[in-house]
């Protein structure tokens, strides 16, 4: 059978290309460009009866020499509206927003992104009491409490360190809340799952700045404190911060932009990302936690039994589809790539599978790597459809085996009101007009 | 430039042993008024508590003044009642599965109360009253939710001891979250 692929390419699919119902291909199809391309580059060079200009028929922008860099480049004007929306319309009364809340959210657009890593100035943004304009020369993180020395290191001391560099992602962990409602909610992709990001960060290990400090054996929590007007205050484990955390000073190659920490912020790897708490300014080693007002009142999971969760600090296993998704709709039947997002705060992506049939039957996702510890991991699978009802659905699997839950697994053992820490499927629902709905199954 | 990269990775392999300070190659030592500048931090047994002492009748004046702009919803049916942090009531959905997270129903510490609202409120003006106004808030917030007496007093010594309603509400998730709220898989 011959088919166009949505770029309009014809493709050769036999029976043995299906790897499970509702037309799920075989990855292999898109990985080793087994297409069998046959378009023809028509060759339109005519005979003219006279002469012309050599140029006649090119755009103005071959014609015309183009203008010089920009000191901070930007993206094309024709780009320009994919952007992190703050608030989706009626969803706060906008005098109300202005007057009484300060809570500022900016989301993601997955659905325009492709790679694992957020352009930075579409990296998400929640926070609760604004962004600080930090003049740097006047900002320090002083580390005290329970060690030998108390130590004040300002950004120029911070530079003087060998950093590290990794790729992590950020997850809040109110990302894909609406999923805890008991109906399906219909909050676009960018909505539904636009607090989190992925990036490069490099900074300074806080266990080399720790170390220098000399922390007590009894040390058991670290009190982390920022600059801003809320001065954000977390407990992180002792054991984490030695393990893995640090003071990152760049993102994605550039000194950390005001809305993420500048100039420097705490960075917890896999951890919910109020954690990581921006502007950081003090570290207080201590035995206990603080119970801090977000780790008290916020950020805790409301359980069936009436108790709630505290201290879920580390972010599940999790993925979602980001095309097709319900901020699109399929225009025709056809070859389309199904591509998503699979992630987990404990360490690597193992497997990511994929279902059209809510479920039923599951199809093994290609990764796209290299496969990295607590990053973003893309995953890509082609589809066939033929304007069928389907729902797509896709669980990862990670290195320790860990399985994403089904929405309903999680439900049965959390209930719906816990708020945060969603981490169950994310099902689309696709209509035979090809329209796209969040969809429970 | 290499030489003294170099001679820093020779110092890191050789800093390894936990809790002997070693020498900061680039910090300098904090002092106190260092460390007092930046951290905040209130502990639920009352370490680090300040010198102050507040009322509910002061607390009182101090919220209409400072907090009731934002935080007063005379109308039930407001539609943004519960968008920002609810501070009263919700007593009679403590034990259910959608408790009110309000300060009466949910927190689980008396100290978190002052912990934040010191820091962080009032929101357009934070850390603009005192200790002993942020004592007295502390204690009005504490008395409209029926946790202590009109004529208490909040301080020091007497914040620690006050016993909130759910404050055994929670269940500890770190490292590992109990069995009975893990999923199948
Ligand atoms: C300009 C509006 C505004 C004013 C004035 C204000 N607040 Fe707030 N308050 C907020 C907002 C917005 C939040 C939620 C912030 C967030 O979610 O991080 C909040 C949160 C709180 C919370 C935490 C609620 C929770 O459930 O976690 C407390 C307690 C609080 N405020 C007390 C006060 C007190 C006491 C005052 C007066 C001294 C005050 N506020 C003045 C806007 C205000």
């Amino acid at each position: 059978m011959y088919m166009h692929n949505n770029k309009g390419k014809n493709l050769q699919i036999d029976a043995t290309d299906h790897v499970a119902p509702g037309g799920l291909l075989s990855r292999r199809l898109f990985l080793n460009s087994a297409l069998a391309t046959t378009a023809a580059l028509a060759t339109t060079r005519a005979a003219y009866g006279q002469e012309d200009m050599v140029g006649e028929g090119q755009e103005d922008w071959t014609l015309y020499p183009g203008s010089d860099a920009l000191e901070y480049g930007e993206r094309s004007r024709f780009e320009v509206d994919r952007v992190r929306r703050t608030a989706g319309p009626g969803y706060q009364n906008e005098e109300f927003a202005s007057l009484r809340t300060i809570v500022h959210r900016a989301r993601t657009p997955h659905q325009d992104l492709m790679g694992t890593i957020t352009p930075s100035g579409l990296h998400f943004e929640l926070t609760h009491h604004g962004i600080p304009d930090i003049d740097p020369e006047q900002h320090a993180v002083v580390i005290h409490g329970m060690v030998k020395q108390p130590l004040k290191y300002n950004i120029e001391a911070l530079e003087n360190y060998p950093t590290i560099t990794r790729e992590h992602f950020l997850e809040c962990s109110g990302n894909s809340l609406a999923l805890w409602s008991e109906k399906p909610q219909e909050w676009n992709l960018q909505r539904m799952h636009g607090l989190l990001s992925g990036s490069q960060w490099t900074g300074v290990p806080l266990s080399t700045l720790l170390d220098e400090c000399g922390v007590s054996p009894d040390a058991k929590w670290i009190i982390a404190e920022g600059a801003d007007s809320g001065s954000l205050s977390r407990s992180i484990p002792i054991d984490k911060a030695l393990k893995d955390s640090m003071i990152a000073i760049y993102q994605n190659g550039e000194r950390i932009r005001p809305g993420q920490g500048y100039p420097m912020r705490l960075f917890n790897p896999g951890y919910e990302g109020n954690t990581s708490v921006k502007w950081i300014r003090s570290l207080h080693v201590t035995d206990r936690p603080a119970m801090s007002r977000f780790e008290t009142s916020t950020y805790t999971d409301k359980m069936p039994d009436g108790k709630a969760l505290q201290f879920t600090l580390e972010i599940d296993v999790k993925s979602m589809i980001t095309r097709p998704s319900n901020a699109m709709s399929l225009k025709k039947h056809g070859l389309y790539e199904i591509t998503g997002l699979a992630w987990s705060g404990k360490g690597k992506i193992d497997r990511v599978e994929v279902s059209v049939d809510g479920g039923k039957t599951w199809a093994e996702a290609a990764l796209e790597g290299p496969i990295q510890s607590i990053m973003l991991t893309r995953f890509r699978i082609p589809w066939l459809w033929q304007g069928e009802p389907a729902i797509l659905q896709s669980r990862a699997i990670d290195e320790f085996g860990r399985v994403q839950p089904s929405r309903s697994e999680l439900v049965e053992a959390r209930g719906t009101k816990g708020t945060y820490h969603y981490h169950g499927y994310q099902s689309w629902g696709v209509g035979t007009n090809g329209k796209i709905s969040n969809v429970y199954t | 430039m290499y030489m003294r990269k170099t001679l820093i990775i020779a110092g890191l392999l050789m800093s390894t042993q936990m809790g002997v300070a070693q020498e900061s190659r680039f910090g300098v030592p904090a002092t106190q008024a260092d460390i007092d500048k930046r951290f905040w931090s209130v502990f639920p047994d009352g370490e680090f508590l300040p010198e102050g002492e507040g009322n509910v009748a002061e607390g009182a004046e101090l919220f209409e003044y400072n907090c009731n702009l934002c935080h007063n919803y005379p109308d039930e049916n407001d539609p943004n009642k519960n968008a920002i942090g609810k501070l009263f009531g919700g007593h009679e959905t403590m034990g259910t599965d959608n408790i009110d997270r309000t300060i009466g129903s949910y927190w689980p510490h008396p100290t978190t109360v002052f912990n934040y609202i010191r820091r962080a409120m009032p929101l357009i003006a934070p850390m603009s009253l005192t200790n002993s106004e942020y004592y007295s808030l502390t204690a009005y917030l504490l008395h409209e939710n029926g946790i202590i007496g009109e004529n208490d007093v909040i301080n020091k010594d007497t914040l620690p001891k006050v016993q909130m309603p759910n404050r055994d509400g929670f269940v500890n998730a770190y490292p590992d979250i109990p069995e009975k709220y893990r999923t199948k898989q």
